[in-house]
């Protein structure tokens, strides 16, 4: 497939010559994601924990929804966001439509469901474990989550990356709260989308591999960094 | 270092390089366009031009004429510049837009593939040829997204006394996209699409398709472009999205549209004054 030879050859140079529109996208991508990331954890991370260690009516309920939520389609989240926003919507006033702004808060909203259902589930099979002496310590229930959040911060860092991997790999959602614009709100994926719209399908595929690159670099790091605080805090 | 500073190590060090830099003052209008305008690369030509004559920004939304109008109509962006006047007066007459100024216009073409089934090929009357691609049942690849192009080509397939609703078989395919989707599809399915010109000739993966009907005067496509009324909707840029037209519409203007050119062709001609 010459083809897929050609999207090879376009990247490589794409990279080589650091070209300043890819990086400008790419730290756009990054900025987006991490920040979006950086918020559903905020938000998710205790929400989890709430949920597992907590023992209130609905619990199991809230954790099928919870874990439904993890399906939300990009596109709807879009358009939901989008029709808040927008001038004519209840938060029009903000101003923020076609910002990277309003593509984090898209990308929040798409990631915290993630981070919350995936760290509830580590949480609670902690809980499992430690409960009896967690309890017997004195813990309260929103001590005992804290304590374990911290004492599963390792297997909570992967929920963090399926996280980002998802913020950083949508496309349907910022589309649509972005705009595309060049320059102001143009990702990675949005790129993509439009050089395949003009046909440009080496291109496309040529920054789709940039983009998988750079994730596999980030998991890496963070990998490596996990680690070496294993080693020297675990 | 215990535990404690490693994790507000770690917080400080995320939010450093994650936090959204403070957006600089700077003048901009939001535009909301088709993706013709952006796709072919008129844009890139002329907004650094307009920038660089007034210290405004353009940030342009490009979407079908359909849902640019609609944004338009939400209050989401400060101008529209789209090419389906039927669809603009209506958007006029709804008290949206504050007047229509046409600015250009381009022409749709019909691409397909080399070997022509439907026997199309070097003809300059559209309805002719839409008949003849219906008869044949050759495959026809629309937009099917409300677009300009797409209202275009349903006048069209109305003109030629072509009842799509029940003639509409498997030959006919609704992709429901934009123009660059569209013509990937059309490409990857050797069928024939009505593409504006501008698209077409920036379009890289074309396959097996080449131009075969062109040069109909009906082929001809209008540009507009208004300001959103701001009586709808007071946050309108009413000042800088007025600078932006009046450019437009200016001898500058309409010699930069005129200069933009692609492989030596010119994709659009200016046509402010009538």
């Amino acid at each position: 497939m010459n083809s897929f030879s050609e999207s090879l050859v376009v990247a490589a140079s794409l990279v080589s010559h650091f070209d300043p529109n890819l990086l400008e996208i790419v730290e756009l991508s990054l900025r987006v994601s991490l920040t979006a990331t950086l918020a559903s954890s905020i938000l998710g991370l205790p929400l989890g924990a709430a949920i597992a260690v907590g023992r209130f009516p609905g619990g199991q309920v809230l954790t099928v929804l919870l874990n439904s939520l993890m399906g939300l389609p990009p596109v709807v989240v879009g358009l939901v966001v989008y029709l808040l926003l927008s001038h004519a919507g209840p938060l029009g006033a903000l101003g923020i439509l076609f910002t990277p702004a309003a593509m984090v808060v898209a990308q929040t909203i798409l990631i915290t469901p993630i981070i919350a259902a995936l760290s509830r589930q580590i949480v609670a099979d902690a809980w499992g474990e430690y409960r009896e002496q967690l309890v017997s310590l004195g813990a309260r229930t929103f001590r005992a989550a804290l304590t374990l959040i911290w004492d599963t911060r390792f297997s909570l860092v992967t929920v963090l990356l399926a996280g980002f991997g998802r913020a950083i790999a949508e496309v349907g959602a910022v589309m649509i709260v972005g705009g595309n614009i060049d320059g102001v709100t143009r990702v990675m994926t949005t790129t993509i989308a439009l050089e395949t719209s003009k046909g440009d399908l080496p291109l496309a595929l040529a920054l789709g591999l940039v983009l998988i690159t750079i994730v596999v670099v980030l998991n890496a790091a963070t990998q490596g960094i996990r680690e070496w605080a294993r080693r020297r805090y675990g | 270092m215990n535990r404690r500073h490693w994790f507000s190590l770690a917080a400080a060090a995320m939010f450093a390089m994650v936090a959204l830099p403070a957006s600089a003052q700077e003048k901009f209008i939001v535009v909301a366009s088709t993706t013709s305008t952006e796709q072919s690369g008129l844009f890139k030509h002329l907004l650094p031009l307009f920038e660089k004559d007034s210290g405004i920004k353009v940030r342009v939304v490009a979407v079908g004429t359909g849902q640019a109008l609609d944004m338009a109509r939400r209050g989401d962006a400060d101008v529209v510049f789209v090419h389906d006047q039927a669809a603009e007066e209506k958007f006029l007459n709804e008290g949206f837009g504050v007047k229509r100024s046409p600015v250009m216009y381009n022409d749709f073409v019909v691409v397909g593939p080399k070997s022509d089934p439907a026997k199309v090929a070097g003809s300059h009357d559209i309805l002719d040829a839409l008949r003849k691609i219906e008869t044949a049942k050759a495959t026809f690849v629309s937009r099917g997204d409300k677009s300009g192009t797409h209202a275009a080509e349903l006048r069209y397939w109305k003109a030629a006394g072509v009842d799509l609703a029940a003639n509409k078989g498997a030959w006919y395919k609704d992709t429901g996209s934009g123009m660059g989707p569209t013509l990937n599809t059309a490409s990857s399915m050797n069928g024939y699409a009505l593409t504006d010109r501008g698209t077409w000739l920036s379009f890289k993966n074309r396959g097996d398709l080449t131009i075969l009907v062109e040069g109909d005067k009906r082929l001809f496509n209008q540009y507009g472009v208004m300001l959103v009324n701001p009586a709808k909707h007071p946050h309108v840029k009413v000042d800088l999205g007025q600078k932006f037209i009046d450019w437009l519409v200016s001898s500058q203007g309409q010699a930069a549209i005129a200069g933009y050119k692609v492989g030596g062709e010119q994709l659009f001609f200016p046509n402010a004054n009538g």
